[in-house]
């Protein structure tokens, strides 16, 4: 059942441990649509939440290759085709000098798609979100731990998600309005 | 960002973050120095000197434009004089922030955490200072992006074959690379800033500028993803940069200077000077800002170890040179050695044995290793040597080269005296603006070391199964 007036129920926990076996549970309980909040990388809140691979790795990959290429392509036509210079006869195509800025141009091209990338993924910059409607979400950047099931998840029910949070026993529950 | 790793508190080390810290104190610690920290006098005065030493700076940088490059004691043959030996210093010295950074995180080296954000941050200004002088040294500054290859009206592109140009690259991708690095590792900080202050006005900025960062797991995963990906890379690009700044030393033919060591020498050399800085630096901050329980004993006993490792692969360095000098027979390089001893820089060459080798031996003592006054003093010191030893290569080797006819003398003006001063204080007054306006210590990084974030639950597999 999709509630339009919520964007979903959000449990707070005060320790690790504690987020980690909740995230557990409501995935085991069936909830697929999850987040959880914590104050510094948790790997297993993320596994907990059934989150195990990422695009990052690829596209930093990807725009490795393209600086790389980029970078021996431009200086070898820039010295064989467009500005050719004859030093005693030596090769146009010198490859073994242009390998340092096609390094440096790898780095700065995998580098940057690594960040743009990562931003792009994490759907970041984004000026508003609902979570940041509970008062007390400002404490996932300080020591608190939060889970929330969103409304859009096709088990989502008002009342028995929140009974079902509520077993988790946590230190609040809060309606997200969206 | 590595595991959370126990901490230890043995007898011998002292810890990597003092006991009874809570996820909430960290936060409010590194917070409060920014937000809720009065102003202190001696911030103002050390600002003050700062923007008083810039002025001079520019009134220099303005008289150096309008006169020419020929203000400096730069003339033929020594045609780099300060610009250069100033900008290998500057750069090296940055290399330690990367090291910090990228370096010690691959090496699951978590007493790095407390100290990276600053190093950076170092790193950032120290590059900016060292991309001033070749800036300034073009004589016409304003036709800087002539250095990169554009399409121009001219039809002319940079010469990929030259070393200085692939220091363009190696510089720019440095300095690029070094700032998404240092912002990505404060995005998380930033929210948490955000979070801290109840002021409009810096919840709206530093809301901004964390882009609406809200520490959801799935986030945190790419980051961590992201963050490794950036160590990996800025681990070879580190040991690029100051390999490529010794290229244009070594691929020239210069006495002195057209030899295989540099690379490696230039790049242990650069990490020396770096770590001295960032003693220089930790040493009064840590005091200052009380924050002594993030940054303990241990960092600095850290640092210096690896100040005297690194400063002996500097002297083996020193030892390869004047071996090669003797045993490859070649009378220019033996009259470079002769020179570097007896010369008109005799002098020189002996104080940056004393202050580069010599002193930095006294590490050796525990106790003057733990000491921080001695410590302070010995950082000083290596920063010194180091930038002597730029000195040195620069000046011994350009001055008497070849031909006793083309041998000249280098003196540097009252212009680079005071543009030197004028980078240092451009460095130092960017350190106190940092320290006032954002997390000098990653908040994050620094709450994977406290044993509340150990993981204790077992892993299930069979809940995804």
């Amino acid at each position: 059942m999709i509630d339009p007036a919520t964007y979903g129920l959000m449990a707070e926990f005060d320790n690790v441990n504690d987020a980690i076996v909740a995230a557990r549970r409501t995935y085991a309980a069936g909830y697929r649509k999850l987040d959880a909040y914590s104050p510094f990388p948790v790997e297993e809140l993320s596994e907990a939440i059934g989150f195990h691979k990422n695009g990052v790795a690829l596209v930093c990959l990807v725009g490795g290759l393209l600086g790389c290429s980029a970078a021996f392509i431009l200086q070898w036509w820039i010295n064989t085709i467009s500005y050719p210079v004859n030093v005693a006869g030596r090769p146009l195509n010198s490859w073994p000098s242009f390998i340092i800025v096609t390094f440096e141009m790898t780095i700065l091209f995998s580098g940057l798609s690594a960040v743009f990338g990562m931003l792009a993924l994490n759907g970041l910059p984004m000026p508003y979100h609902p979570v940041f409607n509970v008062p007390r979400f400002e404490l996932a950047s300080k020591d608190r731990f939060f889970l929330i099931v969103f409304s859009s998840d096709k088990n989502y029910d008002p009342l028995r998600t929140r009974q079902f949070l509520e077993g988790l026993s946590p230190i609040s529950i809060a309606e997200v309005p969206s | 960002m590595a595991k959370p790793t126990e901490v230890e508190i043995g007898e011998q080390k002292a810890p990597v973050i003092a006991p009874g810290q809570t996820f909430a104190s960290i936060t409010d610690k590194i917070a409060s120095i920014v937000l809720r920290r009065p102003v202190t006098n001696g911030w103002l005065f050390g600002v003050a000197i700062c923007f008083l030493i810039l002025q001079w700076f520019l009134l220099a940088v303005c008289w150096l434009f309008y006169k020419g490059v020929g203000e400096w004691g730069v003339n033929i043959p020594i045609g780099w004089g300060f610009a250069i030996v100033n900008f290998v210093w500057w750069i090296g010295i940055g290399h330690a922030g990367t090291l910090i950074s990228a370096i010690l995180l691959l090496l699951r080296q978590s007493w790095r955490n407390s100290i990276n954000r600053f190093a950076e941050a170092m790193t950032l200004f120290a590059v900016a200072c060292a991309g001033m002088f070749p800036l300034l040294h073009l004589g016409r500054p304003w036709l800087f992006y002539w250095l990169f290859p554009y399409s121009n009206t001219m039809t002319y592109w940079p010469n990929f074959r030259s070393p200085l140009v692939w220091d363009v690259f190696a510089v720019s991708t440095y300095l690029t690379i070094s700032l998404v690095f240092w912002f990505v590792g404060l995005i998380p900080d930033l929210a948490s800033m955000r979070d801290q202050t109840n002021n409009k006005a810096l919840k709206f900025v530093f809301g901004s500028l964390a882009m609406g960062w809200r520490n959801s797991v799935r986030h945190w995963n790419r980051y961590e993803t992201a963050y490794l990906l950036l160590a990996g890379l800025a681990t070879p690009l580190v040991l690029s940069v100051h390999t490529v700044v010794s290229f244009d030393f070594s691929i020239g033919i210069v006495p002195g200077w057209h030899t295989t060591i540099f690379p490696p020498y230039f790049v242990a050399g650069a990490i020396y000077s770096g770590f001295a800085m960032v003693l220089v630096l930790a040493i009064p901050i840590r005091k200052f800002y009380d924050i002594t329980a993030f940054i303990t004993d241990r960092h600095l006993e850290n640092s210096a170890m690896v100040m005297l490792a690194t400063g002996w692969i500097v002297a083996y360095g020193y030892g390869i040179e004047a071996f090669v000098n003797w045993y490859g027979g070649d009378p220019y390089e033996s009259f470079l050695r002769w020179n570097r001893l007896h010369g008109p820089y005799a002098f020189w060459y002996y104080s940056l044995l004393f202050t580069n080798l010599l002193v930095p031996q006294v590490l050796w003592v525990r106790r003057i290793r733990t000491n921080h006054f001695w410590l302070f003093m010995v950082s000083l010191d290596v920063l010194v040597g180091m930038w002597l030893e730029r000195f040195i290569i620069v000046v011994v080797s350009l001055t008497r080269d070849y031909v006793p006819s083309a041998f000249g003398r280098y003196y540097p003006t009252w212009n680079d005296w005071s543009i030197l001063a004028g980078t240092l204080a451009f460095f130092a007054g960017c350190m106190f603006l940092f320290l006032r306006v954002l997390p000098a210590v990653s908040i994050s990084e620094l709450k994977t070391l406290i044993p509340q974030a150990e993981v204790t639950v077992p892993h299930e597999e069979e809940v995804h199964s």
